[in-house]
């Protein structure tokens, strides 16, 4: 047991795995105490979710996962179907209440204690007494009409304006509906409204085979985190059926994960430079960008390194000559950020733009339990390959990257941190990489039970929870950093101007579709 | 200042040159296409993998403005209305209201499998397996994602342009 003063947790087991997991089953009345423990102890919600056990137990199951400071809390409670309600946890944790109102709208259980119960996730799609999570879950009288009678917070004051925005944006990027009420140009208030691109990602896992289709929609769930996704699925599959991952393949994995944070935070750090009217930094870190890009359909086989990671192991593997010529790329890339960052600080336009602007506090921060790029500018020091490493971030000393401005420049500044630190990683795996096979064969008969999946991408900690029986999956569940990290957008963009809103947007850069589902 | 100019001298031109291309005489796109697409890009409920290689296709190695196209904001400016993802049930409401503000003629171009067939999100309650479902659709682009050399042969054909042999 992680902490004896978490008396309610101390029935709970140890998974015997590679990731530091306790795990237990905790009757109603404790369900909020249990929370409150962990918050006593600095601890944070990683992931709320639930699942249909009427037929096999007799109710439906609410499950949570916790991080504390030796590892995750995994718990679940019964949830007696005649009443189908459960004590909320939004008190505790503010990040819940998102969670548990999306699992109203996908599996009919109410979370009590709390005046919000409008919907989340669900629009128009299927009717509200309908619950696509229930096995039971007819699929009839689906719809495609306008989301029209959603409530958002009426305005204060009869002097402010209202300023609707979205779901289609201006420019490139993925749909949601951002609400302001403004004085003059200054925001007074941002309400968000997603679930625009929900596409049934849980229920669609249901049935899929591990190996195959599972991979494949894990790796799509969201596109510029692929591989963090694919790494967090495999780890919880190869989990489940307790195997022995070959060597080569948890470096080559590593190897993977990093590239994918160098190509997202290298197409981030341009577009903030054009969001502030700097169009020298985005071609230039457009074209780093793109060498990357091309250097990973050479010698990995995918632009964004889809499919690379498999359970078992990884898809590719390198030569001598490959490892090579990756290693003259980082070099050259190094040279290159360095040249651009230093043009970048001295850039007074720029730094009147980014300097004080869109500020998460500390407390803040710690008080909506931030992760990620967002947290660790803004003094959170979570870091899974610093904390929890596993294999071969355990030998290879990762440093994290912090600031306690929260602002701009601060998840900037975090940025180019984690840029440096990504190409040493990336030069030692190069170097040091074990000789050994890349892919282990699954041996997924009769393969059931849970396993977790947990992996710090680009943007924050990706989690995976994943139930299988008889070789298939049952439940599967992931967990995007952005269902914690939209609510700090709210909150940082209060006080600025309208016109800065796109600027401190891209520097959290979050995920539409990772937490849509 | 110096320092960004040495540094944009240092680039250089990064591309490739766009591929020159001559008229297709079966093509049926109207001819004030050629030379000149403005493009509204929809993302109804896609994996973000088909926008970042959009991104891409807008950056300095493949000179889509060269090619005489760009992305606009509005949709009241576009010819071309692109849309990636399986079409979110979600969506299907604005994506209408999109294509109903786009002036004649327009085309409709479905980007990466799931515009095309509902890609790994086939099936799902939530989506529509693919834009045909709700909109008449000119080009599909197949790919997960397509990358932007792909991308820019389709918008070339629907600009009416061939490449030269």
């Amino acid at each position: 047991m992680p902490n004896p003063s978490l008396r309610v947790l101390a029935t709970f087991r140890h998974w015997g795995t590679a990731l530091p997991v306790w795990s237990g089953r905790l009757r109603k009345e404790y369900w909020p105490l249990a929370a409150q423990n962990i918050r006593a102890q600095g601890g944070r919600l990683l992931a709320l979710w639930g699942e249909d056990r009427r037929t096999t137990e007799a109710g439906y199951l609410v499950h949570a996962a916790f991080l504390s400071e030796t590892g995750i809390v995994r718990t679940e409670m019964i949830v007696d179907p005649a009443t189908a309600a459960y004590p909320s946890l939004a008190a505790i944790f503010p990040g819940a209440l998102r969670m548990e109102r999306a699992l109203y709208d996908l599996l009919g259980i109410r979370a009590t204690g709390v005046n919000d119960t409008r919907p989340w996730l669900r629009h128009a799609a299927w009717p509200a007494d309908q619950f696509p999570l229930r096995t039971d879950f007819s699929g009839e009288g689906l719809d495609i009409a306008a989301d029209r009678d959603y409530t958002f917070l009426p305005a204060s004051s009869p002097d402010t304006h209202e300023i609707p925005v979205g779901p289609i944006h201006a420019g490139i990027i993925e749909p949601g509906h951002f609400r302001f009420q403004v004085l003059g140009e200054e925001i007074l208030h941002l309400e968000e409204r997603f679930g625009y691109t929900h596409k049934g990602v849980e229920r669609l896992f249901q049935g899929l085979d591990v190996a195959a289709g599972g991979a494949h929609l894990a790796g799509r769930i969201s596109g510029d985190s692929t591989v963090a996704y694919a790494w967090s699925y495999a780890q919880a599959v190869e989990q489940i059926i307790s195997m022995q991952m070959p060597e080569r393949a948890q470096w080559l994995r590593a190897l993977c994960l990093e590239r994918e944070r160098l190509a997202n935070h290298l197409g981030d750090l341009g577009a903030i430079g054009n969001d502030a009217g700097l169009a020298f930094a985005l071609t230039q870190f457009q074209a780093l960008k793109e060498d990357l890009l091309r250097e990973n359909q050479h010698y990995f086989g995918h632009r964004y390194l889809m499919d690379r990671v498999l359970p078992g192991g990884v898809a590719f593997d390198l030569t001598a000559a490959a490892i090579a010529a990756l290693q003259g790329g980082g070099q050259a890339l190094k040279t290159a950020v360095g040249r651009l960052q230093e043009i970048l600080a001295e850039h007074g336009g720029l730094r009147d733009r980014v300097v004080q602007l869109g500020v998460i506090s500390p407390e803040r921060a710690a008080h909506l339990g931030l992760m990620g790029v967002a947290g660790r500018a803004s003094g959170q020091a979570w870091d899974l390959r610093v904390q929890f490493p596993h294999i071969p971030y355990d030998q290879l000393q990762v440093r994290m990257a912090t600031a306690t401005e929260g602002d701009v420049a601060a998840r900037m500044a975090v940025r180019f941190l984690e840029i440096s630190e990504s190409l040493r990683l990336q030069e030692e795996i190069l170097q040091k990489l074990p000789d050994g096979n890349i892919y282990h064969p699954l041996d997924l008969r009769d393969a059931a039970g849970e396993g977790v999946g947990w992996v710090e991408g680009w943007r924050g900690e990706i989690f995976f929870w994943l139930r299988m029986e008889q070789g298939n999956i049952r439940h599967c569940r992931p967990q995007d950093p952005s269902w914690t990290l939209w609510p700090a957008l709210e909150e940082a963009v209060l006080r600025d101007i309208v016109a800065d809103f796109p600027l401190i947007n891209k520097s959290f850069n979050l995920s539409y579709s990772g937490h849509d589902l | 200042m110096y320092r960004i100019l040495r540094e944009a001298l240092r680039l250089g031109k990064a591309g490739e040159k766009p591929p020159r291309t001559q008229r297709d005489p079966a093509s049926a796109s109207p001819s004030c296409f050629r030379h000149s697409l403005s493009i509204r890009h929809v993302d109804a409920g896609s994996c973000n993998g088909c926008e970042l290689e959009l991104h891409a296709l807008g950056g300095p190695h493949y000179g889509l403005e060269q090619a005489g196209f760009r992305f606009t904001a509005s949709p009241r400016h576009a010819d071309v209305l692109t849309v990636s993802g399986p079409v979110a049930r979600h969506m299907v409401a604005a994506l209408h209201d999109c294509h109903n503000a786009m002036p004649e003629p327009r085309r409709i171009i479905a980007i990466g499998d799931c515009a095309c067939s509902g890609g790994v999100f086939r099936g799902s309650y939530a989506v529509m397996d693919g834009i045909a479902e709700t909109l008449p659709v000119d080009l599909q682009i197949p790919g997960c994602p397509p990358d932007p050399d792909a991308l820019l042969q389709g918008l070339l054909r629907v600009s009416g342009d061939r490449a030269e042999t």
